[in-house]
């Protein structure tokens, strides 16, 4: 059964796990969360697993002898092995190593890897689409090493320009660095096609699934990723815990990122030899109750149905972007309403993008005004900033309405 | 209109109609300065009476969210007949008394960036500071 013939949700049944949702901002003002973009909100099972651990079981993980540690180290240990099997990673926990957030599994690899790969004559290919999270670490990493960084150019209607990947992506080519989904644009980039093509080139394949792993199937492996990285608070998990995917061998390969307590497995004056895989690159006290939590936003999204969510934002998305662009004064960028994922960026003629948001504040409905850490993707679009409303498995038609009444009166209040 | 807290009729009517906007012809100093985050930015040129002290005329230009544009301009007929003194005393409740409604704490740079280019403008000409841009990051 394909996503287009997923069943669709049960949002009013889904919006009872959520009570946050049903808060006012202001005096008789519902909240509308569109912010899903930037956290999603958390299911109260989530909530449940994280206090229960902290209730029952608190403990530091690995070191214990004790009953409390052991119980937080299995718990801990299976996060690794849930995620893993979520994301198709056959190899289990070894290829899944949890980090802050996507930044720092970017920056895990960009210093594992990088640092000793990289260095003059080589290149690092991204996109004009990439979030600051790969963008800033790959231009600051070649500045250290020599290396170039190129990007592969974004079409007028928000896609990635293929011709001009096949142009950039040379044997010169080390990594190819590429966002799975746009946090800006909406737009699901062809990932398993540029895999292919930086394998052509021998260059390594990383994605940034940051907006991508919340909304749909994802399947490294079919992929064909090299590298995959996502964050715990935007799939319904706790912030503070990120993962890193990472091919087995090639994790193997490469040093730890951070050094310390945890990532060793025997330690003198002079040496040290690190501990297996994932810990290897967890040096410290980890993320314990967030790694435990996002096992229990797995949990809850898989029992809705990773087809069914990506088919209801799809439905979202296209009703926001057909009444949106009813007005000839709303730009919205990016791919046409029915082929991106569940956001739309937009520009309201004459209003700062600033202004917009607070007014639509003032109607309950949260958004991100700014430049949704794509500055360069936002210098080619020509705006300095845009108003950004994205949608999550809770949100309804109902919620796009006041969303769309909001701009309306944003748009009447500042008429001239 | 719309109910609003934030956008009283004054605050959009000199967004609309900003005063004193464009630029001097023979201005004491000038500067500019920006929100890098939303993209405000603000030139201030303020033009000296004879006593070198006074504040005779100010002009601004600029593009921003109409929180910071109608700061400027509500600024610009604040401050002539002020001395540099009195502008460099200037602080945050001036300008939020100025624009007499409630700002949120996210917006408050909005609203004090035309202030600072001017205080910073009238530092950099008195010697006291050096700076190419203001920012209020």
């Amino acid at each position: 059964m394909g996503v287009q013939d997923a069943e669709p949700l049960d949002v009013e049944r889904i919006r009872e796990d959520f009570p946050i949702l049903d808060r006012e901002v202001g005096e008789g003002t519902d909240l509308v969360y569109l912010d899903n973009g930037a956290t999603s909100q958390t299911p109260e099972s989530v909530v449940e697993t994280m206090s229960e651990y902290y209730r029952t079981y608190n403990a530091n993980v690995h070191r214990g002898i004790h009953r409390l540690s052991q119980e937080a180290s299995i718990a801990y240990e299976d996060a690794h092995d849930r995620v893993a099997e979520f994301i198709g990673a056959s190899g289990g926990r070894e290829e899944v190593a949890f980090t802050k957030n996507t930044t720092e599994s970017m920056n895990v690899v960009a210093y594992a890897w990088g640092l000793s790969e990289l260095g003059p004559g080589d290149e690092v290919v991204l996109t004009q689409m990439e979030h600051h999270a790969a963008l800033v670490t790959w231009q600051q990493i070649a500045k250290k090493t020599g290396a170039e960084v190129k990007f592969i150019r974004v079409t007028d209607d928000g896609y990635l320009d293929l011709d001009h990947a096949r142009e950039l992506i040379t044997d010169d080519t080390e990594m190819v660095s590429v966002v799975h989904v746009s946090n800006t644009l909406g737009t699901v980039n062809p990932v398993s096609e540029l895999a292919d093509l930086a394998h052509d080139h021998d260059a390594l394949f990383f994605v940034d699934g940051a907006q991508a792993v919340p909304n749909r199937p994802v399947d490294v492996e079919a992929i064909d990723a090299d590298f995959y990285a996502f964050s715990g608070h935007k799939m319904c998990g706790p912030t503070g815990v990120g993962v890193l995917y990472g091919k087995r061998h090639l994790l193997e390969e490469m040093d730890p990122y951070l050094f310390g307590g945890m990532m060793i497995k025997k330690v003198t004056f002079e040496e040290s030899k690190w501990n297996d895989l994932p810990w290897k690159f967890e040096a410290g006290t980890p993320p314990i109750a967030e790694g435990i939590g996002l096992h229990a936003a797995v949990d809850y999204l898989e029992s809705i149905g990773m087809d069914r969510i990506q088919r209801h934002e799809e439905r979202i998305v296209e009703y926001a972007y057909d009444r949106l662009t009813d007005h000839d004064d709303v730009t919205v960028f990016g791919p046409p309403g029915d082929d991106r994922v569940g956001l739309v960026s937009f520009d309201l003629d004459g209003v700062h993008p600033h202004d917009v948001s607070q007014i639509l504040d003032e109607h309950g409905v949260a958004v991100r005004a700014g430049d949704h850490c794509t500055q360069p993707l936002h210098d080619v679009l020509g705006v300095s900033a845009t108003t950004r409303a994205s949608f999550y498995l809770y949100n309804t038609r109902e919620e796009v309405d006041a969303l769309v009444e909001a701009v309306d009166a944003a748009r009447e209040l500042f008429a001239v | 209109m719309v109910g609003s807290d934030m956008y009283r009729q004054q605050i959009l009517d000199h967004y609309r109609n900003p005063r004193n906007h464009g630029e001097l012809e023979d201005p004491t100093f000038s500067h500019v300065g920006e929100n890098p985050m939303c993209g405000d930015e603000i030139t201030m040129d303020v033009e000296l009476a004879e006593d070198g002290e006074t504040i005779e005329r100010v002009a601004f230009r600029g593009e921003g969210c109409a929180i910071s544009q109608a700061a400027a301009s509500m600024l610009s007929e604040r401050l002539p007949g002020k001395t540099l003194s009195e502008l460099r005393e200037m602080d945050r409740d001036d300008v939020l008394d100025m624009l007499g409604v409630d700002i949120s704490p996210m917006r408050i740079k909005c609203a004090v960036l035309a202030e600072k280019v001017a205080q910073d403008g009238a530092e950099i000409y008195l010697g006291e500071k050096d700076l190419d841009r203001t920012s209020t990051e």
